[in-house]
This record gives C-alpha cells, structure tokens and sequence, in this order.
C-alpha cells in the first residue's frame, strides 16, 4: 500500500488541504476508528459492569473483548494486566504513586533519561523528593544516543526504579530499552517504558522487553482522545496500592474500611471512557490490517527522503542522530537565528502544520543548550510530496527573514 | 499568507532583528523577568524612573519575532511617558489584542504598536505579542502599590 492509498482511509486529510506534520502530537483518525465509535453510541452505549440488563452486557463485552485485543496486541501474558487510563499521563503517575510512594526508600535511586517528556520525569521528581530518594539523569552522547556506558555507570545497586521513553519526542532517538531493562533487572530495578512515541510506529513486545510497566496514549495511535493504556506485569500489580478510588474498583465498603476489586478493575476506579476503549480496539484492528511492516517501510521512506531534502538547506539546523537504523520518524530542526515559533506560524501559513516549542521536555532542551525547537513528525499517510511541500515552506520561511539577518 | 505579511512588517521585523533598544542600562529603579514557558521565550525589562516619568527602558533575553519586537516597540511608545499615560497606553494595548478595544481614535494612541493589530486574530501569537506588556503593567502596578523596594 503507498501513503496515498492510505490517507483516503483519513477524513480529516481529505477535508484539510494542509499538511499535517504532527503525529507525535497526536495522530488523525481513520473513519473505521471514527465509525466504529458512532456505532457503540448509536447501538450499545451503557454503563459497563453495571447494568443486569443485556445492553449493559453488550457495552461491558465490547469493553472486555478490547482488554483481550490490547493484551494480544503487545503480546501481555495475562488481559488483567492490561489497565485502562486517560492517557500515559495518567498510566504513568499511576506507577509513581502506587508502586514508588510505597516502595521507594530514603537513599534509593530512581534512574530516568535526558529525554523523557515531562510526563515520565515530574512526577518521579516528585516521589522522589517526597520519599527522600535521589533522581539520576542518562545524559545522551553528541549524536543524541544513550551509550552503554552511560546506562551502566548510572544504574546502580542503589537503583530501584529506571523510567525510560522508548522513542525520544524531540529527537527521534530510538533506545536500547532491551539493554537498559536487562541492566536494570540485573541491578534488581523495576522499569517503567514510555511506549507513547514507539507503538504507533513499531510492534511492542511486553513479553519479549521484559518491560515491568509500558504506558501509552490511544490518541497517538489513530484512536479518540482520552484513552490510554498502563500495562504491569500481574505479580507487580497484585501487591500495588490503588491509585484513583471510588466505583468499580472496590468489593466490599464499610463505614470505615474498603476491601479492593482483583485486577484489572482495582485500578479503574469510575466510569470508563468505553467509547474510547472501542475506537482503541478499532485503532488497533485498522494498524494490524495495515502491518507494521508496511507502516515502517513507507515512514522510513518519507522520513529518510525529508531528512535528505532538509540537510541540504544549510540554513537549518537539524537535531537527529546520524546512526538511521536508531531513528524515528521524527525530524527536530532550527532556521538559524530564526525562532522556532516564527516559523511554525510562516509554515503554518504555507498550509503545513509542525510544532514549536520545548515539547513537553525543557531539561532536553537546556541540555542541548537550546529553547526550543521546530518538530515535524511523520506517519505512514504522508507522502514525499508532503515533505516536498515542508521543504519548500522552509525555504519561503528563510527567505522572509533573510533580508533582516 | 497576506495575514502573515501584515503582521511580519518592515517595522516589526526591524525591531525584532536589531532593536537598539535591547541592551542594558547603565542603573535602573525597577527589573523584572518576563517568560512564556510553553515558548520558552523570557525577557527582562529594566526600567528607571525621574518621578513619575519613565525616562527609560531596556530589555535583553530572548523570544520570537513578535514578543521581540512587541518588546521593542513597547520600550519607544512608553519612554518619555508619565506613569498615568502609561498605564492607560498599556491597558489599551491589551485591550487592543484581547480584541476589547477597536475605536480607531482610542487605538491611535497606540502609535507604532498599532502595527500588533493583527495579532488579535491569531490566537497562537497572542501570549507572544502581550509578554512585554503583562511584564511592565506588574511593574508600574508593584510600583504604584509601593511595596517593590526597587530591584
């Protein structure tokens, strides 16, 4: 299939005449995933595990039948570990909380990348401040990688934690997470992968990772917003605290005392978002019709053509690894001495949509010694004419301000 | 395209590449930073006071071309200005952008920053355009409150 065949499965990409460089923001949609949603609301929406009556039944299979579909997906041994949340946000607070707060220790480590979002770095600052444990940072090299020495001279014995993103958002950088889990298992650390930037693009394997904990958000993998995933290993999970109480989550509560639900319901306290859940399960069979073969060999074609394209304008600045086989589809670039922001607003007005900013990872871009950076991330419907049209909004942005330099 | 040009000006991109008002001054009564974190731009605005006139200003940092040149262009339109002329400039400013304020009379007052304008309808560049603005309004607030001990 060529990207052109697949962007006619996308909506929004036929009523937009942009082109829509920003799937590592979120991802558009495919009409499966948009008719398999209007379909649960106009024929089985209820609240699930509640009702008695057979609609009710309905929705909570449909709902159930998806925990199935995702536990296969990244090949999870068991469905009860996979846990339905608002988005990796969510899956990995979840982690800090109910499996650092109760066993992190004054003294120990908890061992994060230079890379990570802020979403997998806050909020192990803020365990770690609150229980008295010290937060370590891998440094990347200066072709934006993790070397080996680096993950070994940082994970120690001390180590009780290692959160890692499997794919940098800014740089694209893909991480040896098999060898940083392996190392951390060794050291006798728990580790807790950002799937967010790398299920949309490459099978996830839990089993074969060996991975504790894996988060990701459905809205980057062509499903609604709103949905995410945490998957835990079940013996992990059993012994963790609850995070959010309430409904559902429960099974017997007294006036002063709660006994919890087994997984996966102990974490999944309220109503959920089956809506979303169902547009996820449609997200995931539209992906696995597609392949990952197919998804990878037309990214890396567009990516590698952009990437070609955009090194021969010696105005940009361009921050990605030289070694291909561990990039992304992630392109991070400066116009010198142009700020990021005012380009975004020029190729905006050119019809191309990229982001601006620090992407969620200001430690990353101080240690780059940079502000901010323009992102253009590509999926599997763009096409080597929308990177063309990248390239040539580039050049009308570099021209603009040429004159002023 | 045409929007953006209205709003890329000869003027505002003078401003943003090579202000001269971009430099430190010599002493200063008042110093405050000014920051989009989402952007990452920050600015600090230095001002010295002869009364209750601003007798000058100066910033450094860094931004995009509009929070630059806004900042510049802020720094021209205020300076020689009582405290009272300032603030009634600042807040038409603001208004002008939050899109409060159209009478053209009203805006004229405004003199070079009028060239913000179109600012107003593109909601991506507002907080750029406003950065300064927010930045010297707490500064003359602090000081009409009194309770800033200078620096």
């Amino acid at each position: 299939m060529s990207p052109e065949e697949i962007k006619k499965d996308f909506p929004l990409l036929q009523n937009r005449k942009e082109v829509y460089l920003d799937s590592g923001a979120t991802t558009q949609k495919p009409i499966q995933v948009i008719e398999a949603v209007d379909e649960y609301y106009r024929k089985y929406n209820a609240n699930p595990h509640r009702g008695a009556y057979s609609l009710s039944i309905e929705a909570t299979q449909a709902y159930e039948d998806t925990r199935i579909k995702i536990a296969k997906f990244i090949n999870a041994r068991y469905s009860e570990e996979i846990i339905f949340s608002k988005n990796a946000t969510e899956s990995l607070n979840l982690v800090a909380y109910s499996y650092g707060m109760d066993n992190l220790e004054a003294g120990d480590e908890v061992v994060i990348s230079i890379m990570e979002h802020h979403a997998n770095l806050v909020p192990w600052q803020h365990v770690s401040k609150t229980k008295g444990a010290t937060l370590k940072y891998m440094y990347m090299n200066d072709e934006y990688e993790l070397t080996d020495e680096e993950i070994e001279s940082k994970i120690t014995d001390k180590t009780k934690v290692v959160g890692i993103t499997h794919i940098s958002n800014v740089l694209g950088t893909i991480n040896n997470v098999k060898k940083i889990i392996n190392y951390a298992h060794k050291k006798g650390a728990i580790v807790i992968l950002d799937a967010s930037q790398s299920i949309p693009h490459t099978k996830i394997d839990v089993q074969d990772l060996d991975a504790d904990f894996l988060a990701f958000s459905g809205h980057k993998l062509l499903a609604p917003f709103g949905i995410g995933v945490l998957y835990g290993k079940r013996e992990i999970l059993n012994k963790m605290n609850p995070f959010l109480m309430g409904g559902d989550m429960i099974e017997y509560v007294y006036e002063q005392n709660t006994t919890f639900a087994p997984l996966p319901n102990k974490f999944e306290a309220g109503t959920q978002n089956v809506g979303g859940v169902i547009g996820l399960g449609a997200a995931i069979d539209y992906i696995e019709k597609i392949g990952y073969d197919t998804i990878q060999k037309i990214e890396n074609e567009v990516t590698s053509y952009a990437i070609e394209k955009m090194s021969k304008l010696d105005f940009l600045d361009i921050y990605i690894t030289p070694n291909k086989k561990n990039h992304s589809a992630v392109i991070s670039f400066n116009i010198k001495g142009v700020h990021p922001h005012d380009v975004a607003s020029i190729l905006d007005a050119n019809g191309v949509c990229v982001r601006s900013g620090n992407h969620c990872a200001q430690p990353l871009l101080r240690f780059m010694g940079i502000d901010s950076t323009c992102r253009a991330s590509f999926y599997f419907y763009n096409t080597k004419e929308d990177a063309d049209k990248l390239v040539e909004a580039l050049k009308k942005a570099y021209e603009m301000f040429k004159k002023y330099m | 395209m045409d929007e953006l040009n209205d709003l890329y000006t000869d003027l505002i991109m003078e401003h943003s590449m090579n202000s001269c008002n971009k430099r430190e001054l010599e002493c200063c009564d008042y110093c405050k930073m000014g920051h989009n974190p989402n952007c990452g731009d920050e600015i600090k605005l230095e001002l010295k006071m002869d009364g209750d006139i601003i007798d000058d200003l100066a910033f450094s940092g860094h931004g995009c071309a509009i929070s630059q040149a806004s900042t510049s262009i802020m720094i021209d339109t205020l300076r020689g200005k009582n405290i009272h002329e300032a603030r009634k400039i600042i807040e038409t400013f603001i208004g002008m952008i939050k899109r409060e304020i159209t009478d053209e009379a009203e805006l004229k007052k405004l003199e070079d920053a009028i060239a913000f304008r179109n600012v107003s309808h593109m909601p991506a560049r507002v907080k750029c355009a406003l950065l300064a603005w927010h930045t010297i309004e707490d500064m003359l607030n602090e000081r009409m409150e009194g309770n800033s001990d200078g620096k």
